[in-house]
């Protein structure tokens, strides 16, 4: 099943134009003209990777290795730094051995989790459109039973998708709507099944742990799924999203991330630090509240758009 | 307080010792870690550059005393430095005596506004302020929906119109407001980008139409670099006149929020914690202070024991205590109590002074879990009473538990000796629920 024929690179390029601008701005204005490598450079470098929550500890590396590197390359001009630093940053992501989604179950179950605030429903809604696009029959499980006018919320973006929706009365069982959901799925033969579960904040214990039982509802009405878990991030969280993905593994066997909010200024860096970490492949990024603002991640143009190859002369 | 921190400083500060004063070469070391601290904590770049210059001002040419360290002379220093900057001015929320009052919530989309609208509107009713609010976000899908939940739970009005205008929605609240003899009107404004000049112009629009006697900013606890952007932006857009900070109930460390007030200086008004609509909070500075740094955070512990303890159980509790009567059904339940708190690592994250002692050792959660299920093996004569537990039944608990027999001998003596301190104690009234209340952290 070809999915995401959609995306096109110019508006992965335009969602992150921002990004891409002061980053690269900042590069350039660091090293041009300048050869020599000294101290102020490495430090104007390494704020502009702090700055783009890169995060201290890595940061650190990557100044690191570029001022080993430089060392030993005769080639210092600009172009050769920025790729320099641009090989650093991509050698971090998780590289998949397709780019094809692989949706070779049916139903496909897809388990949606985060901390509150990030923007999963907003995300399930345009994942849905993405799979409804490619022909897909496409049913999503409102789990999200706490929050008020979650469900509703669900509701509008399930029907701007043309995809059907199940839900409960709020403060219903999270886990038989999950349930529920699967089961419709199953019975009525949708390729493709969602389920939006409540943010919930990793520190929180109990929510944790109702997540797991979620996950063991859905086991059990068709084992083996979940097949896909995806851990919505927001672009504009700092380090805490280190915490965040470390605690959400524990619990949920995480297969992607989905960073969204791309279409601010944040720039989103804490993730080279969880997928250098956990090995995790980011999965989409969202880049806007409009139902096709949703572009699969492709590392390579994910760091050329940030650093803007064209613009280099 | 600020054992950890004071620690690693004091390896940074080795130099120091046996000199008479700080000097900038002989804390160098100390300020890069401190710079670190607060890059970690997501304190903004140029911010944490600018403060660690203000530190380094304050600490050059102090005179190393001989009863305190040089590492804990630069925490204080820094502490104080900290809580100065994040909350020097504090204020009140400008509520009008007479006439209506207005206030409005601004900030990104998912930071929490329509949430701490409904906790606002909450605590203002129990001022006997009569409210109405109004719902502004036409945008997001079930905005209005989720305002009107929250508002019905707490019992309180909400305007809306069909039309998916802002500016009208605003307008037409006002007029009734004034036909209906509501006195506070909390407009909950949709969230947008500050690089949405669009969207930018609605709310500058808003605020010219409404002009509000207060506008927060709600921002997340949790945001990142960024926050000096969105923030910078937003006041020069609407001259917000302070800052609401949320999520607080995580473990984020919150340095957005000295970034934000270091660049807009504006008063962090309320800290919005949970999802409760009562946990909104005033801000203490001196709290977030600690958090930022990385310290042991006693006062959240303490208010984890709190939400897991139940007041009921509590005093039944006491009450055994105190009559030396205390068995492993009780031990269940105190374990219960323990585990609602979180896994044992985190709780031992916010005992200052412990997080970096045991940074290496591996806490194991399951150590409890085992534990449990060796009690939830004994029948309740059993639980009750001990005594009773001979090596058959000692066997037959280890199957049942799915654990060793040695396992279960040394829960079985460990509670034994337990049960012989707890009769020490409680033989001198020495623990009791209002000797734990009365415990003073400051």
């Amino acid at each position: 099943m070809k999915l995401f024929d959609n995306i096109d690179l110019e508006k992965l390029k335009k969602g992150l134009t921002k990004t891409r601008t002061k980053l690269f701005n900042s590069v350039t204005e660091v090293f041009t003209g300048k050869i020599k490598i000294d101290d102020e450079t490495l430090e104007k470098l390494e704020e502009i990777l702090i700055s783009a929550d890169i995060g201290y500890e890595l940061v650190e590396k990557i100044v690191e290795n570029v001022r080993v590197k430089l060392k030993s390359e005769k080639d210092r001009s600009n172009i050769s730094i920025i790729n320099t630093i641009k090989d650093e940053l991509t050698q971090i992501f998780v590289t998949e051995k397709s780019n094809e989604e692989k949706i070779d179950k049916k139903p496909y179950v897809i388990l949606i989790v985060g901390v509150n605030g990030v923007g999963k429903t907003t995300t399930i809604g345009k994942l849905a459109y993405n799979f409804k696009r490619s022909g897909a029959k496409v049913i999503v499980g409102a789990a999200d039973t706490f929050r008020a006018a979650a469900s509703e919320q669900l509701n509008i973006w399930a029907e701007r998708a043309s995809a059907d929706l199940i839900h409960k009365q709020s403060g219903a069982d999270p886990s038989s709507v999950a349930f529920d959901t699967i089961k419709k799925a199953i019975d009525e033969k949708y390729d493709v099944a969602m389920i939006d579960t409540a943010g919930r904040l990793h520190s929180k214990t109990n929510l944790m742990s109702e997540l797991d039982k979620i996950k063991r509802a859905i086991n059990k009405v068709l084992p083996g799924a979940p097949h896909d878990t995806y851990l919505i991030l927001d672009a504009t969280v700092g380090q805490n999203a280190l915490i965040q993905a470390k605690e959400f593994i524990k619990v949920t066997d995480i297969t992607g991330l989905v960073i969204t909010k791309l279409d601010g200024t944040a720039k989103g860096g804490s993730v080279f630090q969880i997928c250098n970490a956990q090995k995790i492949p980011i999965k989409y990024i969202g880049v806007g509240e409009r139902i096709d603002d949703l572009q699969k991640f492709d590392s390579t143009s994910f760091v050329e758009a940030i650093f803007g190859n064209e613009k280099i002369k | 307080m600020f054992e950890d921190l004071s620690l690693k400083l004091e390896t940074a500060l080795k130099k120091v010792r046996g000199q008479g004063r700080l000097t900038e070469k002989n804390i160098s070391d100390s300020l890069r870690e401190i710079r670190r601290i607060l890059l970690d904590a997501d304190v903004n770049y140029k911010v944490a550059k600018e403060f660690i210059e203000r530190v380094t001002e304050k600490a050059l040419g102090k005179e190393v005393i001989a009863s305190i360290s040089p590492g804990q002379l630069i925490t204080k220093i820094i502490f104080d430095e900290l809580v100065v900057l994040l909350g020097s001015d504090r204020s009140e929320l400008k509520i009008n005596a007479s006439g209506i009052t207005t206030l409005m919530a601004v900030g990104l989309q998912g930071s929490g506004k329509t949430t701490f609208c409904g906790k606002l509107a909450k605590r203002l009713k129990e001022n006997k302020r009569k409210i109405l609010l109004v719902a502004a976000d036409v945008y997001r899908p079930a905005a209005i929906e989720q305002l009107k939940q929250l508002a019905e739970k707490i019992g309180i009005s909400v305007f809306s119109i069909e039309q998916p205008d802002a500016r009208k929605t605003v307008k037409e609240a006002l007029k009734f407001a004034a036909q209906q003899n509501f006195d506070t009107l909390i407009f909950d404004t949709a969230g947008r980008l500050h690089v949405d000049g669009e969207m930018m112009k609605e709310i500058a629009d808003i605020k010219e139409i409404v002009s509000p006697n207060e506008i927060l900013f709600v921002v997340d606890a949790m945001t990142g670099q960024d926050a000096v952007n969105s923030a910078k932006t937003f006041n020069e857009t609407v001259d917000f006149d302070g800052i609401v900070l949320t999520k607080l109930d995580g473990d984020a460390r919150g340095g957005a929020a000295l970034s934000i007030r270091s660049v807009v200086g504006k008063p962090i008004k309320f800290v919005s914690n949970g999802e409760k609509l009562d946990s909104l909070e005033v801000f203490h500075p001196d709290r977030l202070a600690s958090r930022i740094l990385g310290k042991g955070d006693v006062i959240s512990l303490v208010e984890k024991a709190q939400q897991g303890f139940d007041e009921k159980e509590a005093e039944l509790l006491e009450e055994k205590l105190k009559k030396n009567k205390f068995d492993f059904d009780d031990f269940l339940k105190q374990i219960k109590v323990i585990k609602k708190m979180g896994s044992l690592s985190s709780l031992i994250g916010m005992i200052p002074g412990m997080n970096s002692q045991i940074q290496n050792e591996q806490i194991d959660d399951r150590a409890l879990v085992k534990v449990e299920a060796i009690i939830n093996s004994m029948t309740l004569k059993e639980r009750e009473n001990p005594k009773i537990l001979n090596g058959n039944r000692r066997k037959r608990i280890a199957r049942g538990s799915g654990t060793s027999i040695q396992d279960v001998n040394r829960m079985i003596k460990q509670f034994s000796q337990m049960q012989k301190m707890i009769g020490k104690i409680s033989g001198k009234g020495g623990l009791s629920k209002s000797s734990l209340k009365n415990l003073n952290f400051n």
